[in-house]
């Protein structure tokens, strides 16, 4: 079992002032981004551990905040790998703490989004955070805390420790806010609905503030691979990553640090970039001057033989599983799905699924419904500046004899070390050549399946069709003709209608 | 007259037997285990040719066939052998029906057609195959034109077979429907037919005595006549051998509806005895607009491109009296309505152009 590593890093100040940059830009918003990124904190925890996720939310309501705004409590159980008691008032009381700072696939980054929404509770209530937690061992801790914004520090207000007599293993988040649930309604159920999509090995439950149920129950207990921790490729550090890798090393010497700290560097491809670098292998990292710092990276980024990401720090769906979590939301009467082969954007590895379903409760909107994901969180919006939009808008879609009023949905899942979101509110994707030469391949292999399924459909029907007008008129000709030619008995047409269906696929 | 009687019969029996021909045909091939195939000439434009010893339009050589084996052509053949069943069966009951009826009737044997045209097409299409007019089939349309005139009939429709009538008792005319067109024609002291296009001037000709005067059956086409009307005339003119003269306004439009009572239409090419070749066009003509001066109208653009159309249909080549009078429409550039004489007084039509034209027409033969 892989254990969290957990590291100070800045301050909540500047996030205090700067709450806009977390997507918490108004109170519909606010709540919306609040579930969120609790919710994605829980899967990731029962992930991290292959447990098949449950996670319990409800939002209750508190209490008028302003004439548009109410005050909440939002809730969030969850049965992930819980957290080590001493690293429970840190990982809510401290603003860029967290235990996703090496690079593996996660839902959050940052360590941004669950802090932020109980710093924004804070801020718009004055109310502490409830953190009750175990990891499965004899004891559940449970904290009462506040942030203390000036000092990023957590405040402790109460500490209880209980004994854990069921073994129970999990986290319990609870905290109040201010936000305008009935506005931001229709997401936050369209966020778990297609949460449920990509993650179908999860039982998710949300109660609302009016008490209504919603329930999303999983339809399999397979889990993806869990993605592997690995170090920075050379393409993708920056001076900022860089000297903190400089500061953690233990190496000595160039060589071993190029080593040691970056992803697929070994002693050949680590003494020839040396070379190139023109920096004597036996020089001491910690030594190097900011002017070398900045020199190294931009020759981390220039040499060109390095060589590419692998893929094993990415954990994504699988075909089987995205089909799973599809059928079960959208019940197409087809689907068919497209991993693409790893690829990389400056040093980051990525891999695309995607995704067509057509027919069944896909809605009809008289366009294509796309669902976006990235690394299992559904982008609810800004659809049209995504990457996968575009692509979507620029194909040729007669081509492929595929019209954007049928009922078709189409579901992207982009999963990288590093999403190349466009904005810090984590909302889509930017349009990276490298992303888009995947999103559009992928989206032409799965248009070319669903043409033959709709050319295999159109055939039957038409069969069907025609038979039907045979089976419809051929008998009529025979009654009419028979009354016509004062017969007694009808002609015999069951040889006729016979032939019709043998060799009916002969005939147009 | 016994034989004359006969005549009619001897034609619903003809109908009948072709009928049953159909039927017989398509029954013999669904019982050899054969999906039924039917040809019959094709109706297509390059198909139909004007025939100047008929004095009529034609279809040609190319034929068309139908098979219940093509997906496209089952419905349509479903809807013919309907049809040809749903005729058989007012034939024989003696029974009239028209084409809306038609449209409808076929709902209760589940053979919906799409539209009122699709529905025509078929009963065009068994006209066609049988080379017998939807009349005879005892499909009639709506339209219906009036006769007027010392003519005695005498009925066949069932209810009235052995009346008769003269049709000058009702000094509106007779309708000239289903029972009139079946009825044989008993005895006449007419001399001659004058098919009139308006209604309001066959009025004037009744009021004026103009059957006893010019011992004429006068009939009112009402605009284009009716093909129903169309037959009836070749009938006085075949059966009892009058000749027939036709007056309509002096404009291309009344041309046309004389020409096609003379040569009748394309769209009838499939069938016979619906013209009367031997009919003549009496006026009102460009000459007598001239020549009477009558009161005019300018001709708008469509009666000019209608005439520089007639100029080069066939049916107008075959005598020069059309082609003189519409090169005169085109330089006088005037067109006049038969009303226009009332500019002379009421009876002036009849008392003085109507004779004038007579007497040109019979100094002509």
């Amino acid at each position: 079992m892989a254990q969290a590593t957990f590291e100070e890093i800045s301050a909540s100040d500047f996030f205090y002032r700067n709450r806009d940059i977390a997507g918490l830009t108004n109170p519909s918003r606010a709540i919306f981004v609040a579930i969120r990124e609790i919710v994605e904190n829980s899967l990731d925890a029962a992930e991290s551990q292959k447990i098949p996720p449950d996670v319990y939310v409800r939002l209750s309501y508190e209490g008028e905040a302003t004439k548009e705004t109410q005050i909440y409590k939002l809730r969030v159980e969850d049965n992930g790998s819980g957290i080590p008691p001493r690293f429970i008032p840190s990982a809510f009381g401290q603003v860029l703490y967290g235990s996703k700072y090496k690079l593996k696939q996660a839902r959050g980054t940052f360590g941004l989004g669950g802090k932020m929404a109980v710093l924004y509770g804070q801020i718009t209530t004055h109310q502490p955070v409830f953190v009750t937690s175990s990891t499965g061992q004899e004891k559940i801790y449970s904290f009462k805390l506040m942030i203390d914004i000036q000092r990023n520090k957590p405040i402790i207000l109460d500490r209880k420790v209980l004994i854990n007599k069921d073994q129970w293993r999990g986290t319990i988040v609870e905290f109040t806010l201010e936000g305008d649930y009935l506005r931001a309604m229709p997401k936050i159920i369209e966020y778990f609905k297609q949460t449920a999509m990509v993650n179908p090995y999860a039982n998710i439950t949300f109660v609302d503030p009016k008490g209504r149920l919603y329930k999303f129950t999983r339809g399999t207990t397979v889990m993806p691979e869990s993605p592997k921790e690995t170090m920075p490729h050379p393409y993708g550090v920056d001076v900022e990553l860089l000297q903190r890798l400089i500061q953690i090393t233990t190496a000595t010497n160039m060589s071993d640090f190029l080593k040691r700290q970056f992803h697929r560097v070994g002693e050949i491809t680590a003494q020839k970039f040396l070379e190139f670098a023109a920096i004597p292998p036996s020089k001491n990292p910690k030594k190097l001057s900011h002017e070398e710092i900045v020199r190294l990276m931009q020759n981390l980024k220039k040499y060109k033989e390095f060589l590419p990401p692998d893929a094993s720090c990415l954990s994504p769906l699988g075909e089987d599983l995205l089909k799973a979590g599809i059928l079960k939301e959208l019940k197409p009467e087809y689907l068919v799905v497209h991993q693409r082969k790893p690829s990389t954007y400056a040093g980051h590895p990525f891999i695309v699924e995607l995704a067509m379903a057509y027919g069944g409760d896909v809605p009809k909107r008289g366009t294509f419904v796309i669902y976006r994901f990235a690394n299992k969180i559904p982008l609810l919006y800004d659809e049209a500046s995504d990457v996968s939009y575009r692509v979507i808008q620029a194909m040729n879609w007669r081509r492929y004899k595929v019209a954007p009023e049928m009922p078709i949905a189409i579901v992207v899942h982009i999963c990288s070390t590093k999403v190349p979101y466009k904005t810090v509110g984590k909302e889509f994707i930017s349009d990276r050549p490298e992303v888009r030469r995947e999103v559009a391949n992928a989206l032409r292999e799965v248009a070319r399946q669903l043409q033959h399924f709709l050319a295999r459909q159109e055939h039957v029907h038409m069969e069907k069709k025609r038979l039907g007008i045979f089976s419809k008129y051929l008998p009529k000709i025979a009654e009419f003709s028979t009354t016509l030619a004062q017969k007694e008995k009808l002609p015999d047409i069951d040889k006729l209608l016979k032939s019709v269906q043998k060799y009916g696929a002969e005939e147009s | 007259m016994a034989q004359k009687k006969a005549k009619i019969a001897e034609r619903q029996n003809e109908v009948i037997a072709s009928l049953k021909n159909f039927g017989t045909q398509i029954y013999n091939q669904l019982d050899q285990g054969d999906f039924p195939t039917i040809s019959m000439p094709s109706r297509s434009t390059e198909n139909i040719n004007y025939d100047p010893t008929l004095r009529q339009f034609i279809l040609g050589e190319k034929s068309v066939s139908r098979s219940a084996r093509n997906i496209r052509h089952i419905k349509p053949f479903t809807q013919l052998a309907w049809a040809a069943m749903f005729s058989n069966e007012l034939t024989t009951q003696r029974k009239t029906s028209t084409l809306r009826d038609v449209y409808y009737s076929a709902q209760a044997y589940e053979m919906t057609f799409t539209d009122q045209q699709e529905s025509n097409n078929i009963i065009t299409d068994l006209e066609t195959l049988t080379g017998f007019a939807r009349e005879d089939f005892h499909i009639f349309p709506e339209e219906r034109s009036a006769i007027f005139g010392d003519l005695d009939i005498g009925y066949t429709v069932p209810g009235y077979e052995g009346k008769t009538l003269n049709l000058t008792s009702h000094p509106d005319g007779v309708l000239i429907g289903p029972a009139l067109t079946s009825a044989e024609f008993i005895n006449t002291r007419a001399d001659k037919v004058i098919a009139i296009e308006k209604g309001a001037l066959f009025t004037r000709f009744i009021e004026e005595n103009v059957h006893n005067k010019h011992k004429s059956l006068l009939i009112s086409c009402g605009g284009q006549a009716p093909r129903q009307t169309r037959s009836f005339i070749r009938r006085l003119h075949d059966e009892l051998n009058l000749p027939v003269y036709i007056l309509t306004d002096g404009d291309p439009w009344g041309m046309h509806i004389a020409q096609v009572i003379i040569s009748g239409s394309a769209n009838a090419a499939h069938l016979r005895d619906l013209n009367t070749p031997d009919a003549v066009w009496s006026g009102v003509w460009a000459t007598d607009i001239v020549e009477y001066k009558l009161p005019t109208d300018p001709l708008d653009e469509v009666d000019i491109k209608r005439l520089n159309e007639l100029a080069r249909d066939p049916r107008y080549q075959n005598d020069p009296l059309w082609q003189r009078e519409i090169k005169l429409f085109l330089k006088i550039k005037k067109k006049a309505e038969q009303e226009a004489f009332s500019r002379y007084g009421l009876t002036y039509i009849v008392d003085e152009y109507l004779p004038t034209k007579l007497e040109a027409a019979k100094g002509k033969k």
